[in-house]
């Protein structure tokens, strides 16, 4: 199982089997670059099409049709000459392009001419009390167990937040025989104003009649309760209750599993440890890579497609990463851009996937309450610091993130700030009435995911590595 | 809390956890397979010892974090099951050894 990167360089590295890894893989493949593609999962797919490959849930309208679209893009992967590594951890890539990437416990490292990060998308944190008692998960977790494994909740089941996902996985629940007893609908009542001017683009994309026929599914099975303002799980060692306020009124309900969603942002944590420059997106409310249009990054040679690049869904991410891909081949074998389709085709693709976004953005716009906490709230789940600790630092001198970890370790657990990061950054930033911008994100370096010294230790070295850091 | 659908035809593999023979399907991951189980599966946390569960079965969270075949701090939502595999929940931090 242990198979390193069969070549020292590649012309195109991707990272990342998601929409976007799979169709830039094989777009650059196609093109006759050498190209290694390499994911940190079991089987190909990313999230979206998580376990596409693999998947018990083989009844095809139970996932739907927008799912099995991952199938084509993996066989069109299969079908080039990409080199694909599954269970690859990248942990490192620097601005010589050289990919430091785990597989199987040793390390390996591999050079390319272009690198296309395609990380995709994590969920937003949703820090409520009670976040961290077993029994609450995100929405995306209980849809990665549908998918790969054809578990579905049984137990008392409460999801709550907002936007696309959360309706989608509520059908497919339903349709695989899972129980969901409430839906919890933290939409505020104010976007669906803010949203209107946005509505006509939307209306006529293909997300509308989807969305809606979705939506209708699902009233139809479970009680869905709107406008819900305030969010919080209790329990003793494990979730037993959810309790929310909506028009006004707080209610308790009993519950063994609580799902969380309220959108998702984009993993930027091998980008900006890669040295690309990131801007906060004030509509999507997130940290996002400056790019141009074909997906060049601020480091020469990386580029980024996908919901990394700021979240456009499963159908722009498939033509961002054609895009991605050819802006590389057009670089390295402009000769060999002719065989695949044009740039300018590609951009019309992308503006019709994109059709749609910003009335989406704006109406599941997540509410100021559900994403900065105050109080006991944990806000760092791995080292266990709450809003008001955050707070408190903030009041004796802590200016943004990174002075942050000196006074509580925010985001220097194993998560790397992934769950914490835009939480802190908001809060700090209310507190010391900034901007988001002007408060700044932790400094990431790599490795962006945990390896042992061990495994370092055993990194093939050369006399000039032993001489660069060994005295005398 | 959760449970495995019908249509699931996948074969099945034994793993073991904490000792105990438990039957997970091949192209679980461990996460998944230790959720299916309906056993108290919690870890505790390095820092306050606080029970937790697998949070976004993604990669990110860390909170599904446990030992697997002595080796300590694993993602075991990122590990496939294999027969005969030797699984402990991990309380606390990772042991030195392991």
């Amino acid at each position: 199982m242990t198979m390193a990167p069969k070549r020292e360089a590649y012309d195109v590295v991707v990272i990342g089997a998601g929409p976007a890894g799979l169709a830039a893989a094989a777009t650059s493949a196609e093109a006759g670059l050498s190209t290694l593609l390499l994911d940190e999962n079991i089987g190909p797919g990313g999230q979206v099409f998580r376990a596409i490959a693999s998947t018990p849930v083989t009844e095809r309208a139970q996932l739907g049709a927008d799912y099995w679209m991952g199938a084509d893009l993996v066989q069109a992967l299969r079908a080039s000459s990409a080199e694909v590594i599954q269970r690859a951890t990248v942990w490192s890539l620097d601005r010589n392009l050289e990919i430091g990437v785990s597989i199987g416990s040793a390390s390996a490292f591999a050079r390319a001419r272009r690198v296309i990060l395609a990380t995709g998308a994590l969920e937003r944190p949703f820090p409520i009390p009670g976040w961290t008692l077993p029994g609450v998960m995100t929405a995306g977790a209980a849809q990665t167990m549908l998918k790969s494994s054809g578990l579905v909740p049984d137990g008392r089941t409460v999801i709550a937040g907002q936007g696309p996902l959360l309706w989608l996985l509520a059908a497919q629940i339903l349709r695989l025989g899972g129980r969901i007893d409430h839906i919890l609908d933290t939409t505020e009542r104010g976007n669906y104003f803010a949203a209107l001017p946005h509505a006509l683009a939307f209306l006529t994309s293909p997300y509308f009649a989807k969305g809606l026929s979705m939506m209708r599914e699902v009233r139809a099975k479970v009680q869905v309760i709107s406008g819900v303002t305030e969010l919080a799980a209790a329990g003793d060692g494990q979730l037993a209750s959810v309790s929310y306020v909506a028009g006004g009124k707080r209610e308790t309900i009993p519950a063994d599993l609580l799902l969380l969603h309220q959108g998702v942002v984009p993993n930027v944590n091998l980008a900006m440890a890669a040295g690309v420059e990131h801007r906060w997106d004030e509509l999507q409310l997130c940290w996002s890579p400056v790019l141009d249009a074909s997906g060049t990054s601020s480091v020469a040679g990386i580029a980024i497609a996908g919901d990394g690049a700021g979240i456009g869904g499963a159908t722009a991410a498939v033509v961002r990463g054609r895009i991605a891909a050819r802006a590389a081949v057009e670089a390295l074998a402009p000769a060999a851009a002719a065989k695949l389709a044009p740039m300018a085709t590609l951009r019309t693709d992308l503006a019709k996937a994109e059709r749609g976004r910003a009335f989406l953005d704006t109406l599941f716009r997540p509410a100021k309450q559900f994403r900065i906490p105050a109080g006991d709230t944990i806000v760092c789940r791995c080292e266990e610091v709450t809003a008001k600790d955050i707070l408190d630092a903030v009041a004796i001198g802590a200016t943004g993130p990174n002075q942050l970890k000196a006074y509580r370790r925010t985001g220097m657990g194993p998560c790397q700030g992934r769950l914490c990061g835009l939480t802190v950054t908001e809060l700090m930033a209310q507190a010391r009435a900034k901007s988001p911008q002007e408060i700044g994100y932790y400094r990431l370096r790599a490795p962006v995911k945990p390896i042992t010294l061990a495994e370092l230790a055993a990194v093939p070295k050369s006399e000039d590595d032993v001489k660069a850091v060994v005295r005398g | 809390m959760f449970k495995r659908s019908e249509l699931d035809k996948r074969p099945q593999v034994e793993i073991f956890v904490d000792g105990v023979a438990v039957a997970a399907r091949q192209g679980d991951t461990v996460s998944a397979a230790l959720l299916a189980s309906g056993r108290d599966v919690r870890r505790s946390t390095a820092v306050s010892g606080a029970p937790r569960l697998p949070y976004c079965m993604m990669g990110v969270c860390f909170d599904c974090l446990v030992t697997i075949d002595g080796v300590g701090n694993r993602q075991g939502c990122l590990v496939p099951v294999a027969e005969g595999m030797q699984i402990e929940i991990q309380k606390g931090k990772r042991e030195i050894g392991k």
